[in-house]
């Protein structure tokens, strides 16, 4: 659906050539959720403005549905751009109209008559949750309210594609969780294809189906969220997926593994039973696991008793349970 | 009280008073207007032409800067006297109020359009590169999403420009204009009449306080990012 081919993006700036985006290619399926990660300055928001030309590349393609946006007239281009719709971190509502005006805007400019635009953004404004709120102005609305009148102004051209930059970045955790609730509901619902810039694992973790990680303006690791969750390759991704706590201690060159669960797996007390089973006991470095419908998602590091025979006890019990883990090196 | 008001505005005098209020307002609003006439696109072009603005333009826009700067930079009394032949081919002649509207729409217009870009400059980025992002064309972003989203300040700067052009009204005395500057330069300045001078004075102060106040209000009214008003 969304082609990238060798896109490059660089700026000139007084310090000589800075390189945002380098080479990168993409493909982007029809119907996903595509997540791009990185750390702030990997070039993640040059790359997705790329995708609908907010930032002409340097060089190389963006093909959607097959045709090369680059090679476009600008009024072809405008045409386009409707069918791929943005939201921002800074949600960037039009101050001076109300949620429902906001939400018109985009059909006005593409000349809907006025009685379906209204109808249209009543309908959207229902869908994201703000039916009672349309006749507000964005200085009456919180972040995460302003956020869904941008999605419903995002949805008003039924778009085949819903860039979001940074889209919950400027959301408390809570709100984060409903507007990516609400992203998923209308991936699922609309079909709509949904490409996720963000600098936090968990916006991965809860809504992608896939995932790109970002460094330095190039693309360092990409596949399903699951293989890239459970066995990071690239330092970048391991340092994003990782709890906190691990760069706090010293593993004093003890064995550390780190145990993911990734739903496959039911909540059971895995520590406890390590511990009763393997007569070992184990240290918990760092844990960061949800328990969602009696599944266990997310991971733990555990560091292993000194004693050898006592690793390979718990190393068989980890294989026989099926259980997924990750030897972690010293860092 | 009745006979100062009398001796103010009775007989004659109304006449003379009314007639400089309604010549001052006159030469201000058609000033404005045609200030903002010429400064709307003016201000549009230097605004667009910016780099990383919505249609970059360099060399246009460090033109039409330069033009701006100069006429901005000559004290208004001197480009009255360089613009003569301007307004002798606009208006058939180099004096009078009709002449000296040409003299302020010259040296205003300047000034209108930097004041409009400045507003311009408040509208947040991001919502143009939204409004890009949803395949607005220019004049959509300029019609739809500039000048609402500036609407407040661009309010707060016809206040400013009205109030300024009428600060320069009085210098019609210098080419036979009339209105209440003339009134208090020809009568207290050259006939030591005080009266005459402190009234067209304050009078000129009611008016600019008048326009400023009501402007202002509008301005606040409109502007919907100012919560539970």
């Amino acid at each position: 659906m969304i082609e990238l081919k060798n896109v490059c993006k660089y700026f000139d700036t007084a310090a000589g050539t800075v390189k945002a985006v380098d080479d990168i290619s993409l493909n982007i399926e029809k119907g996903d959720i595509f997540g791009i990660i990185g750390l702030s300055g990997a070039g993640k928001s040059t790359l997705v403005r790329c995708i609908n030309l907010l930032e002409r590349p340097t060089s190389g393609h963006i093909l959607f549905d097959s045709v090369d946006l680059c090679s476009l007239s600008s009024s072809e281009l405008r045409k386009k751009r409707r069918k791929i719709s943005m939201i921002f971190q800074g949600f960037n509502l039009l101050s001076q109209r109300t949620a429902l005006k906001n939400v018109c805007y985009p059909m006005e400019i593409s000349g809907v008559p006025k009685s379906k635009q209204i109808q249209k953004a009543k309908e959207l404004l229902e869908i994201v949750g703000l039916a009672d709120r349309m006749d507000s102005y964005p200085a009456q609305l919180s972040g995460g309210q302003k956020q869904r009148v941008a999605i419903a102004r995002a949805l008003a051209t039924d778009p085949q594609v819903l860039l979001c930059d940074e889209a919950t970045s400027a959301l408390d955790p809570n709100t984060t969780r409903a507007i990516l609730e609400l992203l998923k509901d209308i991936n699922a619902k609309l079909g709509v294809t949904i490409i996720i810039i963000t600098h936090e694992m968990k916006v991965v973790e809860q809504i992608c189906s896939r995932v790109a990680v970002l460094d330095s303006g190039s693309i360092v690791e990409s596949g399903d969220v699951r293989d890239v969750f459970l066995s990071p390759k690239s330092d970048i991704a391991r340092d994003l997926i990782l709890p906190k706590s691990e760069a706090v201690h010293s593993f004093n060159g003890g064995r550390t593994i780190r145990l993911v669960f990734d739903g496959s797996s039911s909540a059971e007390p895995v520590v406890a039973n390590i511990c009763l089973e393997c007569r070992a006991a184990v240290n918990i470095m760092g844990a960061d696991t949800k328990n969602i419908g009696g599944k266990a998602y997310g991971q733990m590091l555990l560091q292993l008793p000194d004693d050898e025979n006592a690793q390979l006890r718990i190393i068989g019990y980890l294989n026989s349970h099926e259980l997924k883990y990750e030897e972690v090196s010293e860092i | 009280m009745s006979e100062f008001f009398e001796s103010i505005f009775g007989g004659g005098m109304l006449g003379m008073y009314g007639n400089a209020i309604i010549v001052t307002l006159k030469i201000t609003l058609i000033s404005t207007l045609m200030s903002y006439i010429i400064g709307i696109p003016l201000g549009v072009l230097l605004y667009g032409t910016e780099k990383n603005s919505i249609f970059p333009n360099a060399p246009v826009n460090r033109i039409v800067g330069l033009a701006v700067n100069i006429i901005r930079s000559v004290p208004f009394i001197i480009l009255l006297v360089m613009t003569q032949p301007i307004a002798k081919l606009l208006v058939g002649s180099r004096i009078g109020d009709n002449a000296f509207i040409v003299y302020l729409v010259i040296a205003a217009a300047p000034f209108v359009a930097r004041m409009i870009e400045s507003s311009f400059h408040e509208v947040d980025r991001g919502v143009i590169e939204a409004a890009q992002s949803m395949g607005s064309n220019n004049l959509q972003i300029i019609m739809k999403v500039l000048i609402p989203e500036a609407k407040p300040s661009l309010i707060i700067g016809g206040a400013i420009a009205l109030t300024t052009i009428l600060g320069y009204t009085p210098m019609t005395y210098l080419i036979a204009g009339g209105g209440l500057g003339q009134l208090a330069i020809q009568y207290g300045l050259y006939r030591f009449d005080d009266t005459v001078k402190y009234i067209s004075s304050l009078l000129l102060i009611i008016l600019v306080q008048i326009i400023q106040e009501v402007l202002n209000h509008v301005a606040k009214k409109c502007d919907k990012r100012i919560r539970n008003k």
